[in-house]
Order: structure tokens, then C-alpha cells, then sequence
């Protein structure tokens, strides 16, 4: 698996992770962990995936996608959202907003690599 | 439509109740016996007009054979069936089902009813969690921190070749994680147990949000006691919620007429000549015993707790006392005295308590339950119970041994309180 990941994630211990387990299977992990910074860091990072949380300090996971959705460059960017919530309203939202898949924490390893592998259409 | 096929059952249990025969009873009402087994048997409706002539028969009237406990199950019955989209049920023989089967439609109607119930329950659940923002941030830490336990423990159990300088970031990360998740289980028990709640900044409900207002007055309206409780008006409007602002405007009115009945400087010159005595300043100033509570745990300076509750049990108001904790929901301890007054209206209760836990301070406690009848005399009797809390144990002159109280029984550590309503989610401590 090859590609650049962009993840937008506020604890650095899943991050550390999710950059590790990644990293292992190929990808290259940019890591930021505030949604403005974030969102600022599509540009310079071009990724081919973006994983990013929906609670977010500076600007929380739902406007970050918006403003993906938004901007005609990164409309078709597939965003992962990463949520404690699970289900619920915010799930519902997401997905009004036109977000690729969730994922949500806690969870297992295997889950992730094989999300995202679906996500960037690896073999 | 009237329901009444399933008044056969009926009739023939009035029947019998006289010592009547089929026969007889046929003949009285001018139908054949025949015709008469089959209603018994809620195999035939009985038409008004037969209806009339069976009652009159027995000498009742019709609505003895046409209403009563049935009524009740059918609505049920009909309910259960109008959730049930995804299975359409014979609405048509609906009385048929009730009365040729009235054990299995009882059981029927019973678990639509169990099952309302629980949804119910669900929803105030689910309301609760959506609007506690302490409780779905603690939550949402507790989750964030699991995660990463999991991710990382997986790493570390599942690839042989981690580089030793990840190896030791992934054993750091472990040890922060399970220090989080101890604070973060500390912190929901203490949460939970509400004695958390000074040092808590979100709001849950809007009675909460109406003591956050409160306490932060330091439980003083100064306003009110000068008798301009219009200048409490924009603080009120900026209270979080719809709700909690009605609350308050009560809670605001209700104060008004209480220091009118009350006045501040008289209730301290009286105070001085009466004590504590909330039986005798309420004659003195020809008031209700609950005014004198709520006028005395709220007096400037005042460290009296006050909890007061509707006849139901549901805490109204709660001024917390250092040592004694409130719940901040659900049911409170049984044995506190408030319930012994809310079930004796007008009788006076006044005991010591002690509460659970180290130090298991004292407190003299004064409660009363003053019903009340808004409806007129011939309208609903509604009750309200309030319970003072003393934190001084010696205003009482004799007081009996105190009695072992808790806050609420999830969070409780008397094990074997013979009121404990549920397991408590604590442990009891050991020795």
C-alpha cells in the first residue's frame, strides 16, 4: 500500500499509533492536531486520505469537512472520520456532508488498515 | 364502536353472581338460551337494544355490562398493535382475541405497557446523556484513552520488530493511558456521587442550572429582600435554557412572597426571641412551616441545607451542606427523614442523622410535609415536603441516635442498608 495520509487527530497517543500502523503498511502519515491547522495542511501535504476526528480543538471534525466539500480541489478527497460518538446525529451529519467512512474508537488495528485500504482502493 | 362482544364475559359473571340460570336469564330478556350462550362466549355481539333488555334483566345498568376493566385492556391492546407496523394484527377481532383469550391478551397488553415504559426510561436516559456536557466530555476522555490502550497494547502484542525507541514510546503512552483512565474513573464515581458538583462548569438539567444560578448568588437575592425582584430579570435571561429560566422566575416569585411574609430584619429580631424554633416563628408571623424553612436556609449567611421534594419524591430544590451529599439525579436515600414527613403531612419530624463514609458527620434535621390543594376541596391533594439541614447537631435538646443516611443508593457503600433499592456501584469499605 502507497499514499499519503493526512490525520487530524487532538491525542497523541492514538496518533502515534495510527502514524505507526500506517506507517508499517506503506503509507506516509502526516500528522496535525488542531482542525484549523489541519485544514491548512491539505494544501502543502496533498493527501490521498485524510482521517480526522470530529472533536477537534480550533475547529471541530464537521467543519473541517465542509470546508473539503466545498473547495472544488478537495470535494472527492476520501475523509475518514474518526468519532467516540459512534452513532447518533453527528454520524447522520457526517454523512449529510458527504463523508467517505467512519471508524469508530475504540478500534482494532486491523479495522483501520483495512478501511483505509479500501479507501484508497489498494489491493 | 362500542366493545361490546367482550361484555359477554361480563354478563355471564353477573349472571351466575345471582344465581341465575342460562335459561332463566334468556327467558327475563326475551332471547332465546341459545342466543345467549354464544354472547356469554363472546361468540355474538350483543346489540344496544339487547344490551337493554339483559341489563334490565339484572337489574343493572348497562354500563355495568359495557365498561370496566376491558376498556382498559383493549386500549392496550390496541396500542401495542398500532406499534407494531411491521406486523399488522386483526384489528377486526380484536374483542374476539381479549375475550376468548383474556390471559394471553393481559400478558400482551402488559408488555406493551412494560415495553412503553422502558422507552420511556430510554429517552430520559438518552436526553440526560445529550444534555450533560461534564458527563459526555468525562465519557468522551475515558473513550479517547481506551483507544489508545487498545491500538497500542495491539501493537505492541501483535509486531515482533517494533524498534526499541517506539517500543519505549508505546510503554509511555500505556502508563499515561491507564493513569488518564484511573482519573477519569475517579472523577465519573465522584461526579456521579455529586460531590463534584462545586467544582463542575457544564449544566445538566434545568434544575441544575437553577442551583448553578443560585449558589453562585451565594444562595442571597438581595433584590428581592429590597423588593425589586424585577432587577433580577436579566440574569434570569441569561440562563442557558427555556426551562431553567421558568424555574427561576418561580423560584424568584416564590422568594418574593416569602420575604413579604418574612420580612428580613423582623425574621432576625424574631429569631433572637424564638431560636431556631421554625414551628414558632411560623406562629409568630402567622406563616406556613415550609416559608420558615426556605426563609432560614436562605438568610444571608446561612450554611443550612435544604432539600425540598413533590409528593412523588422528586427533589425540587436541593442547597447542598458540606458533608451531606445531594444526589444530583435520580432517587435519594430513603431514610432521609424528608420522606418520613412527606409520608405523615403536617407532623413535624425532627431527628439527627449521620452520613456514610470517613468521618460520617452528624446533622440535625427538620422536616415537613405541608399538602396543599389547588384544585379546591374536591380537587387533587398535592404534597411538599422540605427537610432543613442543621450542620450543628446540638441545636437538638434530646435527640434520638442518629440515623445512617446516604446520598443515593448507585453511589451508596452500605452494602446492606435494609432501603437499598439497588446494587451500588461502589464497594463497601473495608473493616
Amino acid at each position: 500500500m502507497t499514499g499519503r495520509v493526512l490525520l487530524i487527530e487532538d491525542e497523541p497517543n492514538i496518533a502515534e499509533a495510527i502514524r505507526f500502523i500506517l506507517g508499517r503498511n506503506g503509507l506516509q502519515v502526516f500528522v496535525q492536531v488542531d482542525g484549523r491547522d489541519g485544514l491548512a495542511a491539505v494544501e502543502s501535504v496533498r493527501p490521498d486520505l485524510v482521517i480526522l476526528d470530529l472533536m477537534l480543538p480550533g475547529m471541530d471534525g464537521m467543519e473541517v469537512l465542509g470546508h473539503l466539500r466545498r473547495d472544488p480541489a478537495t470535494q472527492s478527497l476520501p475523509v475518514m472520520m474518526l468519532t467516540a460518538k459512534g452513532q447518533g446525529r453527528d454520524r447522520e451529519a457526517a454523512t449529510r456532508a458527504g463523508v467517505s467512512a467512519f471508524m469508530t474508537k475504540p478500534f482494532s488495528n486491523a479495522d483501520m488498515v483495512a478501511a483505509v485500504r479500501a479507501l484508497l482502493g489498494a489491493a | 364502536m362500542p366493545t361490546l362482544t367482550l361484555a359477554g364475559t361480563r354478563l355471564r359473571q353477573v349472571r351466575l353472581a345471582q344465581g341465575l340460570r342460562q335459561a332463566d336469564l334468556a327467558v327475563r330478556a326475551g332471547i332465546s338460551a341459545s342466543y345467549l350462550n354464544l354472547i356469554e362466549h363472546n361468540r355474538r355481539r350483543i346489540g344496544p337494544d339487547v344490551l337493554t333488555r339483559l341489563a334490565t334483566a339484572l337489574g343493572l345498568p348497562e354500563a355495568a355490562l359495557s365498561e370496566g376493566a376491558e376498556g382498559g385492556l383493549l386500549d392496550d391492546l390496541r396500542a401495542a398493535a398500532a406499534d407494531a407496523v411491521d406486523t399488522p394484527a386483526e384489528m377486526d377481532r380484536i374483542e374476539d382475541f381479549a375475550g376468548r383469550f383474556p390471559g394471553w391478551a393481559g400478558v400482551l397488553a402488559g408488555l406493551h405497557r412494560r415495553t412503553a415504559r422502558l422507552s420511556r426510561a430510554v429517552e430520559a436516559l438518552n436526553d440526560r446523556m445529550s444534555h450533560d456536557p461534564h458527563l459526555q466530555a468525562s465519557l468522551h476522555e475515558m473513550l479517547s484513552a481506551v483507544s489508545s490502550v487498545r491500538s497500542t497494547a495491539a501493537i505492541l502484542a501483535e509486531t515482533d520488530d517494533i524498534p526499541p525507541d517506539w517500543r519505549a514510546r508505546f510503554h509511555r503512552n500505556l502508563h499515561q493511558d491507564s493513569e488518564r483512565l484511573a482519573l477519569g474513573a475517579e472523577a465519573l464515581v465522584t461526579y456521579l456521587d455529586g460531590s463534584g458538583q462545586a467544582e463542575e462548569t457544564g449544566i445538566a438539567a434545568p434544575l441544575e442550572e437553577l442551583e448553578a444560578w443560585l449558589a453562585a448568588r451565594g444562595w442571597q437575592m438581595s433584590e428581592v429582600e429590597a423588593g425589586d425582584a424585577s432587577a433580577l430579570d436579566a440574569e434570569i435571561a441569561g440562563l442557558a435554557s427555556g426551562a431553567a429560566r421558568v424555574l427561576a422566575r418561580g423560584w424568584v416569585e416564590r422568594a418574593a412572597r416569602d420575604a413579604r411574609a418574612l420580612p428580613l430584619a423582623e425574621l432576625l429580631v424574631a429569631r433572637q426571641k424564638f431560636g431556631d424554633d421554625p414551628a414558632a416563628l411560623a406562629a409568630a408571623f402567622g406563616t406556613d412551616l415550609l416559608t420558615v424553612f426556605r426563609r432560614i436556609a436562605l438568610l444571608p449567611g446561612a450554611l443550612e441545607g435544604l432539600v425540598i421534594c413533590d409528593g412523588s419524591g422528586t427533589l425540587l430544590f436541593r442547597k447542598p451542606l458540606a458533608g451531606f451529599a445531594l444526589p444530583r439525579f435520580g432517587a435519594a436515600c430513603p431514610l432521609w427523614p424528608l420522606f418520613t414527613a412527606l409520608s405523615r403531612p403536617m407532623v413535624p419530624v425532627s431527628t439527627q442523622v449521620q452520613t456514610v463514609g470517613a468521618g460520617a458527620p452528624r446533622f440535625s434535621v427538620r422536616a415537613f410535609c405541608q399538602p396543599r390543594y389547588p384544585g379546591g376541596f374536591l380537587g387533587p391533594e398535592l404534597r411538599e415536603a422540605a427537610m432543613l439541614i442543621l450542620p450543628d447537631p446540638a441545636v437538638l435538646s434530646d435527640p434520638p441516635g442518629p440515623v445512617q443516611v446516604g446520598s443515593t443508593c448507585r453511589v451508596c457503600p452500605r452494602v446492606l442498608c435494609p432501603a437499598r433499592r439497588e446494587p451500588s456501584i461502589m464497594a463497601e469499605a473495608a473493616g
